[in-house]
């Protein structure tokens, strides 16, 4: 695996400096991925452990190391049930779990849509695919903004409808404290669904044509096709964008920020806002390693069992 | 009237013509195999068969009804695939029962010809996996076994065993046989192996280019075929094509071959060729099969024609039940089969012997025999 | 080319014979959709070229009846962010200036753990490589608080070299602080690209390299490198989008005039005082997309290809 060939060209007995370098060789290739290593290793996980610790402190404007062990938690915990009214952090938790289901179904529902239209031997998907594909492109701040815009009830979608004559139209969601998190989930979704049509249509094209030839014979419909082939098939393309899409959404902070602006009264804290409001405005760092902790837990638990699925199966 | 009648097929891609006028017949229960090299529009043909493709024009008929214009589910056919095509997400009996699920048939009716079949075919042991967890033989009887449920008129095969290794091909082989033999079904078979089309079909059809070069039983392509191209795709290992010259003397003609640094060769034209058609002076192509050149010791008793020449040995190959031995003719390199325990070396001259019975002649600007 | 390869090399698939009415159907809702998709970005860039009151007054589906630039001009040079009112163009050049060195290192860092991972195998390379793939997927808020920390001190080491000896070698300065972030939590992705291209690269070219004489480093240029074009393009452009367009490290690490270009849109489109200029907010915004469009417009496929490595694995 390393340069034996080469080195067993050479003569041996030559000495120390001989060796050394012989050494040398076969351990250069660790050598340079040690340091990309020993940055993940110290930086990545070695952080995370850190921010884990500072979850069991007592941690206020400033780093300490007064450990407390679980209050933290047991803080979070109670108010995760804390409605009446809703503490951040269940605001937060609901927040989460509208915005993810909402973000990630219609992703997918959309993404699967556009992909199995475009499939369809249409003209015009060299035009339409970057079309859907671009707001990738677009950071989320640029979004949130675009978006913001495009909801504002007094000079954006709602006056416009209003001007072309249907003047009982009314969208303020965008300022609604209740509704703003819908208004995040379909900014998210017009940003991230054209990902998860490229995602379907791949999959889709690499069926193989016999199977489908296979199903004309066997007398299915274009939606039989579909429902009981083709979509079945597809699973597997399907776990991994429900995968990349739950993730996407448990990070999200930069989309909420920008379409909500300065986040008035908290409607719609999320647990990225949560945990960097606690640390950094509200000097309570070890509430906010805390909620930084189950963040990193939940996509864990996500991840790992697919990462690991997906590694064991080798490659030749 | 035959089962499957093919009239005036011809098929095009944009500009591009793949089949160019196709007229074939089959007879019910006959096994059809279309043979050529890739490329030459077999499988375009099956697939407008099947009806997976549209034709420009002519017309097929299946027992007598135009099926042109009709859905592939509708001509009452079954296809097997070379990939398999099974569905991934169903297990063997479903795949099997998609096809009648499909026409509303109900489910005990399904499940009792999925046994049926699964029974002939011995796979009843495999109705509950996936596709995934089977072998390619396995797979390739599940396949059969999906359209052989659906007992069909015409019974369709595109290139079933080119995913197979060499050995289960062979068994493979015997497998698709011997199911014709018990179902009796109409059977088109395409395949670029010609041991695959002489061993199963009960007719052959060559095809290139989209044209058809000869159609007939196995016996008649094998020893009569129709041109060049035939004579040299079919047979392995392939005829050897020799160009000489004709010579007419009085009503017989002879052929000579020459030969580098070594007197020709004169050979009594073959019985087979049309003698009126050989004119003095003419150049020939001289074909004749690696079987019918032998020692003069091998020679099939009961050949008629016979000739027999001196020639150096350039290499032997043993191969076990036969052995090969190659030397230059016409400056060609001419393989002769002998037997196994024949008694020649390299770099010696050894006497071999032409079976004229089984020489054929062809014209060679027209590539058609003679 | 004969009639048989055209054929060869049309899709394999049949088409499905659709009805006239489900093709209007299909090119309808293809047709809506992509306006829906366009249609926020049009209006965002339609709103940038109109003057005020006409964003304030007018409908924004209209175009603009008194073009101009001068919300261009503003967001440019003299729009405010934060206090300071001197447009965007600062915090541009801030993001050119980190994203440059940050892409470039990250991707060759990432293309030698590539060769690594897949040409010089030792045991536990999985591992390792597996720990440095769920890298990619950890959110980042997990890992704030200790790099926040730890850049604040050496800012403090920074400034007392610069006392003593007179120079810092960069070290506190926010926008270095910048370059190293993007560079540590890019090297998940990078590698993972480059490992799975070298995966399919031929291994026996760096046998025969090997046979040859030639020592790692020359593999890895003479071998690997001038056939990594096509996975470097991938790389960078998925690299380069995603560092220009972060959020939440430049907040964090690189406040105030230091701020990359994201974090200065989102303070000019935030100002809490006086008029909102909806029109200067969307040419800011425009100015921030521009560079990443740009890039997707004459990158796109390799785009696709890069976020299909990172999210599907190859």
């Amino acid at each position: 695996m390393t340069t034996t060939i080469a080195s067993s060209a050479t003569a041996p007995a030559r000495g120390a400096g001989f060796v050394a370098r012989e050494w040398l060789r076969g351990a250069l290739p660790k050598l340079v991925l040690a340091p990309s290593f020993a940055l993940v290793l110290i930086f990545v996980y070695g952080f995370n452990f850190w921010t884990l610790l500072l979850s069991f402190t007592n941690s206020k404007a400033f780093t300490n190391l007064n450990f407390v062990g679980l209050v933290n938690y047991q803080k979070l915990w109670t108010w995760t049930f804390e409605f009446d009214p809703p503490s951040s952090w269940y605001t937060a938790l609901v927040n989460m779990g509208l915005f993810g289901g909402l973000y990630v179904a219609f992703c997918l529902a959309l993404g699967l849509l556009l992909a199995i239209l475009l499939d369809q031997k249409i003209r015009g998907e060299g035009l339409l695919r970057p079309i859907y594909l671009y707001p990738l492109a677009l950071s989320f701040i640029v979004t949130g903004t675009a978006w913001k815009l495009f909801l504002d009830p007094r000079i954006g979608l709602e006056k416009a409808i209003h001007d072309l004559g249907w003047t009982s139209f009314h969208f303020d969601w965008v300022v609604n404290p209740r509704m703003m998190i819908y208004c995040v989930a379909i900014a998210g979704v017009w940003q991230t669904s054209g990902f998860v049509m490229a995602m379907f249509l791949a999959g889709l094209r690499g069926i193989d044509g016999e199977i489908l030839k296979a199903a004309q014979i066997d007398g299915a419909s274009a939606f039989a096709t579909y429902r009981r082939i083709v979509i079945p098939i597809m699973r597997p393309v399907f776990l991994s964008a429900l995968i990349v899409l739950a993730h996407m959404a448990i990070k999200s902070y930069d989309l909420v920020l920008s379409v909500t602006g300065k986040n008035p009264g908290g409607a719609a804290e999320l647990p990225s806002t949560f945990m960097y409001s606690y640390t950094f405005t509200r000097d309570q760092m070890a509430v906010g390693s805390t909620s930084a902790v189950i963040m990193l837990m939940t996509i864990a638990a996500i991840m790992i069992p697919y990462l690991y699925s997906e590694l064991k199966e080798k490659p030749r | 009237m035959a089962f499957l009648e093919i009239g005036a097929l011809r098929k095009r891609f944009g500009a591009v013509e793949i089949l160019k006028g196709i007229d074939l017949t089959l007879e019910k229960g006959g096994f059809l195999v279309l043979v050529g090299p890739s490329g030459c529009g077999k499988s375009t043909l099956l697939n407008t068969i099947a009806g997976l493709e549209s034709i420009t024009a002519g017309e097929i008929r299946i027992d007598g009804q135009v099926v042109n214009d009709l859905h592939p589910s509708k001509r009452d056919i079954a296809m097997v695939f070379q990939s398999y095509a099974l569905y991934p997400n169903m297990s063997v009996a479903e795949n099997m029962a998609f096809g009648m699920e499909m026409r509303g048939v109900p489910k005990a009716d399904r499940e009792r010809a999925v046994a049926a079949v699964a029974k002939t075919l011995q796979i009843e042991h495999l109705l509950s996996r996936r596709p995934s967890q089977l072998s390619g033989g396995q797979r390739q009887r599940v396949a059969m076994g999906r359209a052989l449920v659906r007992q069909p008129r015409v019974f369709l095969f595109d290139e079933p065993l080119s995913n197979l290794d060499a050995k289960l091909r062979v068994d493979m082989r015997v497998e698709i046989k011997r199911l014709h033999q018990q179902t009796g079904t109409t059977i088109v078979y395409v395949t670029h192996d010609q041991i695959e089309a002489m061993t199963l079909a009960t007719r052959i059809a060559v095809l290139k280019d989209g044209e058809l070069q000869q159609v007939g039983v196995p016996a008649e392509i094998y020893n009569a075929p129709a041109n060049l191209f035939v004579a040299d795709f079919m047979g392995s290992p392939a005829m050897n094509l020799l160009e000489g010259k004709v010579s007419r003397n009085g009503s017989g003609a002879t052929i000579t071959l020459p030969r580098q640094n070594h007197p020709p060769i004169v050979v009594a034209a073959p019985q087979s060729a049309d003698a009126a058609k050989l004119s003095d002076g003419a150049p020939v192509i001289f074909g004749i099969r690696p079987e019918a050149v032998n020692d003069p010791e091998s020679m099939d008793k009961n050949a008629r024609s016979v000739a027999t020449f001196d020639a150096p040995v350039e290499f032997v190959e043993p191969a076990g039940s036969d052995t090969f031995v190659v030397t230059h003719i016409a400056g060609k390199e001419v393989t002769a089969r002998m037997r196994a325990d024949a008694q020649v070396q390299t770099g010696q001259t050894h006497t071999f012997a032409f079976n004229l019975d089984k020489a054929v002649l062809f014209d060679p600007a027209s590539t058609r025999r003679i | 080319m004969s009639a048989a390869d055209l054929v060869a090399q049309r899709p394999a698939r049949e088409p499905t014979r659709h009805s006239n009415t489900t093709r209007v159907v299909i090119y309808g809702l293809l047709a809506f959709f992509a306006v829906v998709y366009l249609l926020p970005f049009v209006v965002m860039v339609m709103t940038s070229l109109k003057p005020l009151d006409e964003v304030t007054g007018g409908n924004m589906f209209y175009w603009p009846h008194d073009l101009t630039f001068e919300p261009w001009t503003k967001a440019w040079g003299t729009a405010c962010v934060g206090l300071t009112c001197a447009g965007i163009k600062g915090y541009v050049w801030n993001s050119v200036i980190m994203v440059v060195p940050a892409v470039v290192i990250s991707s060759l860092l990432g293309a030698l753990n590539g060769y690594v991972l897949t040409k010089w195998r030792f045991p536990g390379h999985k591992l390792v490589f597996g720990m440095m793939l769920f890298a990619c997927f950890i959110p980042f808020q997990s890992v704030l608080i200790p790099m926040a920390t730890i850049l604040g001190r050496v800012g403090e080491v920074g400034n007392e070299l610069s006392d003593t000896i007179g120079l810092s070698f960069g070290l506190g300065n926010p926008i270095v602080n910048l370059v190293f972030v993007h560079v540590v939590y890019g090297l998940g992705f990078t590698t993972l690209f480059f490992r799975n291209y070298y995966e399919a690269f031929p291994t026996e070219l760096v046998k025969a390299a090997m046979i040859d004489g030639a020592g790692f480093f020359q593999i890895f240029r003479r071998v690997l490198l001038p056939n990594s074009a096509p996975i470097f393009i991938v790389t960078v452009i998925y690299q380069f989008t995603n560092i220009w367009n972060d959020f939440l490290f430049g907040s964090t690490f690189a406040a105030g005039e230091s701020s990359p270009m994201t974090v200065a849109l989102y303070n000019i489109v935030n100002t809490s005082t006086g008029v909102i200029e909806y029109n200067v907010n969307m040419a800011a915004a425009i100015i921030a997309a521009a560079p990443t469009l740009v890039v997707y417009i004459v990158g796109g496929r390799y785009f696709v290809r890069g976020l299909m490595a990172g999210a599907v694995k190859g």
